[in-house]
């Protein structure tokens, strides 16, 4: 990733042998209509888009599909098993997005509860296992859990996917430490899935050292999606620099800036 | 009066020519086979293989793609 600035050497991002060019992955649900989402994918710089596997409407007369407006070569189309409650219908689902013929990879989600979309961790790890068998690669979106982090790991998942708060919810990052220590017990990438409301977030998030970062909604229901794109764009890359710059450490007492010698009597 | 059968296509019931291939039965929808995945009885079936996949009386087909989503 670039980072403009010349000390800072960044590796890019590799997913399941797959490398990213941006840490910025984007959802393409909820947008007020599909010129705008495109604008705003195009905006924000993100070359893994996520898309989910529904039925085809069989009245011909409205367009669904996402590949009417997305070009396929242009970026990496990451399907999700988003709506499914058990890992049988997660892996059902993921074997139709393999159909589809583009790539391997499945953004799992197995989500155990209505209200709150959080995961079935024991779900998610069931179908992790089934579907790495089968030569998936699999994102595992999860909670910030990290032993849950840990088993999908060693079941083989390409890459881990800790919330920062509730699916659709903007609530930011509520648990920064949980993901930092996430992210330093894993070897494989951590990208933050779900949660994050505005830039801050965004930016807050990339400072804890993951590896990447996938938000929908914060981008699609903003009042100006475009706009808000280019904000993320800009917070994720500022995070990141940040991390790689090293931020100082905290104190809870004050140390002048200017010197103290030099003082008029 | 042309002979039907009744298959299920993604949750609602339809009149079919029976014996139809599900490529056919693509094409009678218009839908184009390289934008759809069909699953035939809980079954998906690969491209090369909707030309020899006859359909019957009670089969469930879905047909599914890609649409925006998080």
């Amino acid at each position: 990733m670039t980072t403009a600035v010349e000390t800072l050497r960044d590796a890019p991002l590799t997913i399941g042998g797959r490398t990213f060019q941006s840490r910025l992955m984007v959802g393409t649900g909820k947008y007020p209509d599909m010129d705008t989402m495109v604008r705003a994918i195009d905006t924000s710089g993100a070359e893994a888009v996520t898309v989910a596997v529904r039925r085809v409407n069989l009245d011909r007369s409205k367009e669904t599909s996402v590949l009417h407006f997305l070009d396929p070569k242009r970026f990496f189309l990451l399907a999700n098993t988003a709506g499914c409650y058990t890992a049988a219908d997660a892996v059902r689902y993921a074997r139709l997005a393999r159909e589809a013929g583009f790539n391997d990879f499945v953004k799992l989600e197995v989500i155990g509860d209505e209200e709150t979309l959080l995961p079935d961790v024991q779900g998610l790890l069931e179908a992790a296992k089934i579907l790495v068998q089968e030569g998936f690669k699999v994102l595992a979106y999860t909670n910030e859990d990290l032993v849950t982090a840990l088993r999908l790991e060693d079941a083989g998942c390409a890459a881990v996917m800790p919330l920062a708060s509730p699916i659709g919810s903007g609530l930011g990052l509520l648990n920064p430490l949980s993901v930092r220590t996430i992210k330093r017990r894993l070897h494989v990438p951590v990208i933050v899935d779900a949660g994050v409301g505005t830039a801050s977030d965004a930016c807050v998030t990339m400072e804890q050292g993951v590896d990447g970062i996938l938000m929908n909604t914060a981008i699609a229901a903003a009042q100006d999606p475009v706009a808000m794109a280019h904000a993320m764009r800009l917070a994720t890359i500022a995070g990141r620099t940040a991390y790689l710059a090293g931020r100082m450490p905290r104190r809870e007492v004050a140390m002048p800036s200017s010197p103290t010698q030099g003082m008029l009597d | 009066m042309k002979q039907t059968v009744d298959v299920v296509i993604n949750g609602e019931h339809k009149p079919i020519t029976p014996g139809v291939t599900l490529l056919e039965l693509l094409a009678e929808l218009e839908l184009d086979p390289r934008t759809v995945v069909v699953e035939h009885n809980r079954r998906i079936v690969r491209r090369p293989a909707l030309a020899e996949v006859t359909v019957a009386a009670g089969d469930a087909i879905e047909l599914v793609h890609f649409v925006g989503g998080g």
